[in-house]
């Protein structure tokens, strides 16, 4: 269970933010300029809240009352950013790898052989970065992002700066990690794409929460 | 013509010596220095800024004359060091190379705070959020996309203390086989009778030296960043 309940102000932006959630997929939703990205850069720990608390399953994250700040890199959440944001100096082999040589965590051949496989990148681990589709960078971030074992995926806008075509390319895999069973914050401005994926929706206009519950708040 | 005498080879051999130890000791200095230079703002920066980049404006021989007054025999920290330490700079090879780290260490940091100020953060955002410690983001990810301009600050370091004459002579003086290079031989072959051909075998060495540092740090600035993109 996530629980969040932040304020933070940015320049002339105000955010303040509210929720918790049960649901395996919470879809964040909103325009752009709403607060999105400050708020999952918030859970991911890369942003300090003003005034809060953020929890997950029951572990404090963030409780400004108690000068509590659990740093990114203990947080174990991973992170889809909508840029991909691989290592341009490491090819996808090692991208992938990135995450589990980071925790000392032993090499576990059969975990990296399903996510290649489940994402399609296997044909892809020798190459650089420099030489991938965006889509098929974007899916190497997924898998990044998978093996470093995280007990929740956040994932910002992944299909945002994809075209049309591509997006359905990305969207089928997406569904299938949802079905993996990973908790996951999805940030979209796409309704119809959190209707494929989200069991949970928060929706935030202009640095607040107007709306919670299920997919059909979306209508 | 071209027979190199054994004190030619001397000075040349000690050169190297005082440029290569020059700058690898510098190194990591210089990479502390510009990524907190690249990175933080805090009280006094633009005067660290400044005094780093002193050795660029000042003549070399105050340079020289400071570390003198400074790290020599009887100098406020060169007397302290000789004492309970048992260091000397003064008059030694190795202050020829603290004078020459000094006067290219200018040369050094800037290229390397340029290729970190250049550094997409985002990217080691990215890697703290896979678990990586900030000493590991910055071995693993700061350094290796900055080091084209490691590279190039360590070659222009290099060719600057290679070259360096005035600071050096003022704090270690001229004496051949210890604190002599190629730069304080020639001036005393071009000032003695009959140097001149030994000068001019000394300035063709130095043009080479000079040559081969620029030309390989264009090979490894192309290597290097043919590397981070990709390729």
């Amino acid at each position: 269970m996530l629980r969040v309940d932040v304020t933070k102000q940015l320049g002339e932006f105000s955010l303040e933010a509210s929720f918790e959630s049960q649901g395996r997929v919470t879809g964040l939703f909103g325009a752009s300029g709403a607060g999105k990205t400050s708020l999952i850069n918030m859970i991911a720990g890369l942003l300090r809240p003003d005034r809060g608390v953020i929890a997950l399953d029951g572990e404090t994250l963030d409780d400004t009352s108690k000068g509590v700040h659990v740093p990114p890199h203990r947080r174990r959440i991973g992170y889809v950013f909508q840029d991909a944001r691989l290592f341009p100096h490491l090819n996808v082999r090692q991208n992938l790898d990135y995450g589990r040589r980071m925790n000392g965590v032993t090499e576990d051949a059969a975990q990296f052989a399903r996510i290649t496989d489940l994402l399609d990148i296997g044909h892809l681990l020798d190459r650089r970065p420099g030489k991938l589709s965006g889509g098929e960078r974007q899916r190497v971030a997924l898998g990044r992002a998978l093996l470093s074992k995280p007990r929740l995926l956040l994932l910002d806008e992944p299909l945002g700066s994809l075209d049309e075509g591509r997006k359905e390319e990305i969207l089928p895999y997406l569904v299938r990690l949802r079905d993996e069973g990973i908790p996951m914050v999805y940030v979209s401005h796409d309704a119809a794409e959190l209707r494929q994926l989200a069991t949970q929706i928060v929706m935030l206009k202009r640095g607040r929460v107007t709306a919670l519950g299920g997919v059909k708040v979306l209508t | 013509m071209f027979d190199i005498s054994p004190a030619e080879w001397t000075a040349i051999l000690l050169s190297l010596r005082v440029a290569v130890v020059a700058t690898l000791v510098a190194t990591p200095f210089g990479i502390a220095l510009a990524w907190l230079l690249a990175r933080y703002e805090f009280w006094g920066k633009s005067v660290i800024d400044a005094v780093v980049h002193l050795p660029l404006v000042l003549p070399p021989v105050v340079t020289g004359y400071l570390l003198l007054l400074a790290l020599g025999r009887r100098g406020l920290i060169g007397a302290w060091l000789a004492d309970n330490l048992g260091i000397v700079f003064a008059f030694r090879w190795t202050g020829a190379a603290l004078a020459c780290g000094v006067m290219s260490f200018p040369l050094l940091v800037r290229p390397i705070r340029l290729s970190i100020e250049a550094i997409d953060r985002r990217l080691e955002q990215a890697a703290s959020t896979l678990g990586a410690p900030p000493w590991k983001v910055f071995a693993g990810v700061t350094l290796p996309l900055a080091l084209p301009g490691v590279l190039a600050g360590m070659v222009l370091g290099f060719a600057k203390a290679i070259g360096e004459f005035g600071a050096t002579i003022t704090f270690v003086s001229n004496i051949p086989g210890e604190t002599q290079t190629i730069s304080s031989a020639i001036y005393s072959l071009i000032q003695t009778p009959d140097g001149d051909a030994a000068a001019g075998r000394l300035v063709v060495v130095s043009t080479v030296i000079a040559m081969g540092a620029l030309i390989a740090s264009e090979w490894f600035a192309r290597r290097a960043t043919k590397r981070l993109h990709g390729n």
